[in-house]
């Protein structure tokens, strides 16, 4: 049978790791349908439709489904799940709150975050902040899988022409209401899918001082990211948290400035191609990981390294 | 109004896990449990909402073995009133979890539930949509803000873009970020006080929930280890190896 990928988007387009869960999708089974639900999200579907893999899109549109509240989305994924085989999102908060939701109705056991398709039924997927690895075989008759974006390359997002078939609605689910969204915008690279990420910790001692690791991204044309501490602390906005209950982040260069080195943030980025750890604590854990180490006083290093990329004739964008 | 709050004992997170060498699982004799961390903050706003006067009685449920007990005496020692044990072996699968879950809220009647947003063992991050999904009841997850306002919570939730502010009507469910509190230590008093309370202990079997694991665990492995790397000594030679060597500048 075939298998389900729930589109995220924002009405207007559609979001980055789409493209990451339909190739996963389409490693379970080459015959990927997907369903978009939202409203006025005409140009998302079209969007798509237009991704090879995908085979047929669903479009289920109505004003309650603008929020993409999962009361809403749940009942519309459950009655179409007779016909699939398994159902896939993104393992972000978007599938997250959203896939457990269907997967009970189903009274499927969901397995979460796979970094891996072994066989149709067989995925792998860290447990314990990725200090193990399980492979895990579901006995379900259906499944739902949550897919780990970073660990699937996007796949191709044009020369595909779908057809897109409307579904009809759900009712509204009345005792959930959005009331706001508060989305930090920025002209910088998405944390999730940069190719460099400059990130601060405790060690930046403050948000003012968050200029600094700001200079260096700018430079490096990089996306910020920062430890827990540093969030807890105020420094900056939650949505650049990397780590175990934050983002996972697989960039080619990840540089952790005043960042110790908790098992809990290795886990959002030990993946990443090469890391560099600037700590003045030589006995920090982050040096483990670390393919570069410096062990510097950040506030000596950090202005050094942007005068070392000034003499560079020319930086990777 | 009556909260009920889930907790889970795990590995504590400090703890160093080792991979059993015949490869079914982690190794977890002789090593410290603690409460999963979030649920202490599910247990820490509960109890605040208690103080605050919005609240008549918190009531701590764990499920697991036998000495998921302490879990929930330290839910005791820092402000639960009650507590309920689901004594089950073995792996249990948020889905079984949830299931149990429902049946305790259909006998105790809680007007909100809470547990943390994911447990840092398993990291599935399922229960409390599975439980909202299976009594058809509102789900808040990843709160970092909480407020109760005539019957209906205004919670405010930690999403990949930001914030989101969403209100959902009492019953409902809500699962708890690291930054909705800071967990309160319990004091030796409360410690003391905590062994007087109540902890009603229950076979999941009693339940008539069919706990059987739907996923079989091939195997669990130690992940790739990263090889060594180097110590730099200046910012130069840094910039000279990633511009160089590594070629990714």
């Amino acid at each position: 049978m075939s298998v389900l990928l729930i589109a995220e988007h924002n009405n207007k387009e559609l979001k980055p790791f789409t493209l990451n869960a339909s190739t996963a999708a389409s490693q379970i089974d080459t015959d990927v349908h997907a369903v978009i639900i939202g409203h006025n999200c005409d140009e998302a579907a079209k969007a798509l439709s237009e991704l090879p893999l995908i085979k047929k899109v669903i479009q289920v549109e109505a004003a309650h489904y603008e929020n993409f509240v999962a009361e809403n989305f749940a009942p519309v994924i459950v009655k179409l799940a007779e016909n699939y085989s398994h159902i896939i999102s993104s393992a972000n908060t978007f599938g997250k709150n959203l896939m457990p939701r269907i997967a009970a109705a189903l009274d499927t056991s969901q397995i979460s975050d796979i970094i891996k398709v072994i066989a149709p039924d067989t995925f792998l997927r860290p447990i314990y902040a990725g200090n193990a690895f399980a492979t895990v075989k579901s006995k379900d008759a259906k499944k739902c899988v949550t897919i780990r974006p970073t660990s699937f390359d996007p796949c191709e997002s044009s020369g595909g022409s779908a057809p897109i078939e409307k579904a009809d609605p759900g009712e509204e689910f009345a005792k959930t209401k959005f009331i706001k969204r508060e989305e930090v915008k920025s002209d910088r690279p998405e944390l999730g899918t940069a190719r460099v990420v400059v990130s601060g910790g405790r060690g930046m001692q403050s948000g003012d001082n968050f200029k600094l690791i700001t200079s260096l991204a700018d430079k490096l044309n990089a996306a910020i990211g920062a430890s827990r501490a540093a969030v807890d602390a105020g420094y900056i906005s939650n949505d650049h948290q990397v780590g175990q209950t934050g983002k996972v982040v697989v960039p080619d260069l990840y540089i952790a400035v005043g960042i110790s080195g908790a098992i809990q943030h290795l886990a959002g980025m030990k993946e990443s191609k090469v890391i560099v750890a600037i700590n003045k604590d030589g006995e920090a854990p982050i040096f483990s990981v670390a393919d570069y180490g410096l062990e510097a006083d950040l506030f000596e290093a950090v202005p050094q390294f942007l005068e070392e990329l000034n003499k560079l004739n020319t930086i990777q964008k | 109004m009556k909260i009920l709050v889930a907790v889970k004992r795990v590995i504590d997170y400090n703890v160093q896990i080792r991979v059993k060498e015949d490869n079914t699982g982690v190794v977890t004799d002789n090593v410290k449990m603690s409460t999963n961390p979030p649920d202490d903050n599910a247990i820490e706003e509960a109890v605040k909402i208690k103080e605050a006067g919005k609240a008549t009685e918190v009531v701590a449920v764990s499920i697991g073995e036998e000495k998921a007990q302490e879990t929930v005496r330290k839910a005791l020692a820092v402000g639960a009133d009650r507590g309920i044990l689901v004594k089950t072996e073995g792996i249990i699968e948020p889905l079984a979890v949830s299931k149990l879950l429902q049946k305790i809220v259909e006998k105790e009647k809680p007007d909100l539930v809470f547990m943390g947003k994911q447990a840092i063992d398993d990291d599935c991050n399922q229960t409390g949509q599975m439980l909202s999904a299976l009594l058809n009841w509102p789900q808040a997850t990843f709160a970092s803000k909480i407020e109760i306002k005539d019957g209906k919570l205004e919670v405010t939730r930690e999403i990949d873009e930001g914030l989101e502010t969403i209100e959902i009507n009492v019953p409902a469910i809500v699962t708890c970020d690291l930054r909705l509190n800071e967990p309160r230590y319990a004091s030796l008093p409360n410690i003391m006080k905590a062994k007087k309370k109540p902890i009603e202990q229950l076979n999941a079997s009693d339940l008539g929930v069919d706990i059987t694991p739907r996923i079989e665990q091939v195997k669990v492995e130690e992940p790739p280890k990263r090889k060594a790397g180097i110590k730099v000594s200046s910012v130069a030679e840094l910039v000279q190896k990633l511009k160089n060597e590594a070629k990714v500048i």
